[in-house]
């Protein structure tokens, strides 16, 4: 285990914190919350951005209080990997249906609300429980060490939609086939919660850490 | 495909586990910490945690308690009990619980479920109701802190609740709480022909069978207390929970 690796959780009350670095302790990982947007000597090897909640009341949060260009910042410098938990994947791409503000536009894309349909009558919003994730081929350190399809816990009323398939890095189906992990370049985000899914979750905390040591 | 959840539900009273018979006589049944262990090298899908006496007394909850649940529990956890204000929920979240259980201070403030929904989403907060039949096999709402009933129209105040922003529904059929005796299926199909968001049916289920059934009848996610805490007709204490593939092949039912 690499305990000079530093990781950072944005800590501005837009998501389960403890969770994830009970999840990171678990696999031997330090991480902190960083509850101000400086930017150290030392940059992160890795930023967290959870996220519960509504997208506006996100991004304003994100607005006021000078995040936005800090994580555009570190995002460009193209050496911080930047991931994005649920809503925080959503905040990472253009915007979505439920709010009016722009999101932090790393990653291309917009999220749309879940509908009934004629095959799915009884679809019920949020998406939330267990479900599987399909990684692409162009994700594949993703989904290194499974020995089937992993499947992860879920709770989102929202779903990416973008015109091609360019950042998509895994599927996921709930009346639409939809991209549930996406990734451009250091960014990436999981519309899932992985410090929630017990040893599937473990698993690809493990390869992000990997990817990044 | 998604997978309906089931969910141990687990009480609580003064720190220890208990398991009740139709709300009633609550037996010890070991540490919850243990059990919380036991679930999490077993997979469960989600754990509920209901402080049952907080309300009743007054209590506010054991964080402290709280916050072992949550250092220990690496799948979703919901806890209820004796919330009454957003800071109290704010405690909560900051210990690692994905979503709080309101029942009893919705009754005179639906606004709690409005703030919290506000600032953690809709998906955190579940609405817990209560339901008993009446001697004529009618359903009311019933009242778990003063253990009585009440002629409010249950659909209506779940509908309120929905409306202030509650995310996911808790449906506890008090008749069959403890009873091992199967699920209230009439009280689940009614439930969902209402609802359109996800519905958690609890109470009644002794069997795979059942859990199965309860999903026909509409329910989204099935949780028991019982079922997982107890074995063999003796009710000696004992922690289970089906393995992922039973679970797949009985739940296997295209409802997705």
């Amino acid at each position: 285990m690499n305990n000079q690796t530093e990781v950072k959780i944005i800590d501005i009350g837009l998501g389960n914190i403890a969770s994830i670095q009970n999840m990171l302790k678990k696999i031997g990982f330090d991480s902190e919350r960083m509850t101000e947007p400086i930017i150290s000597e030392n940059k992160p090897d890795l930023l967290i951005l959870p996220g519960v909640g509504s997208y506006d009341y996100a991004m304003k949060k994100l607005n006021d209080g000078g995040w936005v260009e800090f994580i555009q910042k570190i995002a460009s410098e193209k050496s911080t990997p930047i991931m994005g938990i649920c809503l925080g994947m959503q905040l990472l791409c253009e915007g979505s249906e439920e709010g009016k503000l722009d999101g932090l536009s790393l990653i291309p894309g917009h999220f749309r609300k879940f509908q009934k349909n004629e095959d799915q009558p009884k679809l019920k919003v949020p998406h939330m429980g267990w479900n599987e994730v399909h990684f692409q081929n162009s994700a594949e350190w993703m989904s290194r060490g499974y020995e089937k399809t992993p499947r992860y816990y879920f709770v989102h009323s929202y779903y990416y939609t973008h015109d091609t398939s360019d950042y998509v890095a895994g599927e996921t189906h709930y009346g639409v086939t939809y991209a549930s992990a996406i990734q451009n370049g250091n960014v990436f985000g999981f519309q899932f919660h992985p410090e929630k899914s017990h040893k599937f979750g473990m698993n690809l905390f493990r390869n992000v850490m990997e990817k990044i040591c | 495909m998604l997978k309906n959840r089931v969910i141990p539900a687990l009480l609580l009273k003064n720190g220890g586990l208990v398991k009740t018979l139709k709300f009633k006589d609550p037996k010890y049944v070991g540490d919850p910490i243990n059990a919380i262990r036991i679930f999490n090298d077993k997979e469960v899908d989600e754990l509920m945690v209901l402080d049952i006496v907080a309300s009743k007394e007054g209590n506010e909850p054991d964080y402290k308690m709280i916050e072992l649940f949550a250092g220990e529990c690496f799948m979703p956890l919901c806890y209820g009990g004796g919330i009454k204000t957003l800071e109290q929920a704010d405690r909560i979240f900051n210990m690692g619980v994905e979503k709080v259980s309101l029942q009893t201070a919705t009754f005179e403030n639906m606004e709690l479920i409005t703030g919290i929904a506000e600032k953690y989403g809709s998906q955190a907060v579940v609405i817990s109701v209560d339901i008993k039949r009446n001697f004529f096999g009618k359903t009311k709402l019933y009242r778990s802190a003063t253990g009585d009933t009440t002629n409010e129209n249950w659909k209506e105040f779940l509908n309120s609740a929905i409306e202030a922003g509650a995310g996911e529904v808790l449906i506890n059929a008090v008749d069959k709480d403890g009873t091992l005796t199967g699920p209230d299926l009439e009280l689940i199909k009614e439930a969902d022909e209402e609802l359109d968001i996800p519905l958690i049916a609890l109470g009644g289920i002794s069997s795979m069978e059942d859990i199965r059934e309860a999903i026909i009848a509409g329910a989204s996610a099935v949780a028991a207390g019982a079922f997982f805490v107890f074995h063999g007709p003796h009710r000696a204490v004992l922690i289970t929970y089906p393995k992922y593939e039973e679970l797949e092949q009985m739940l296997d039912i295209s409802n997705e």
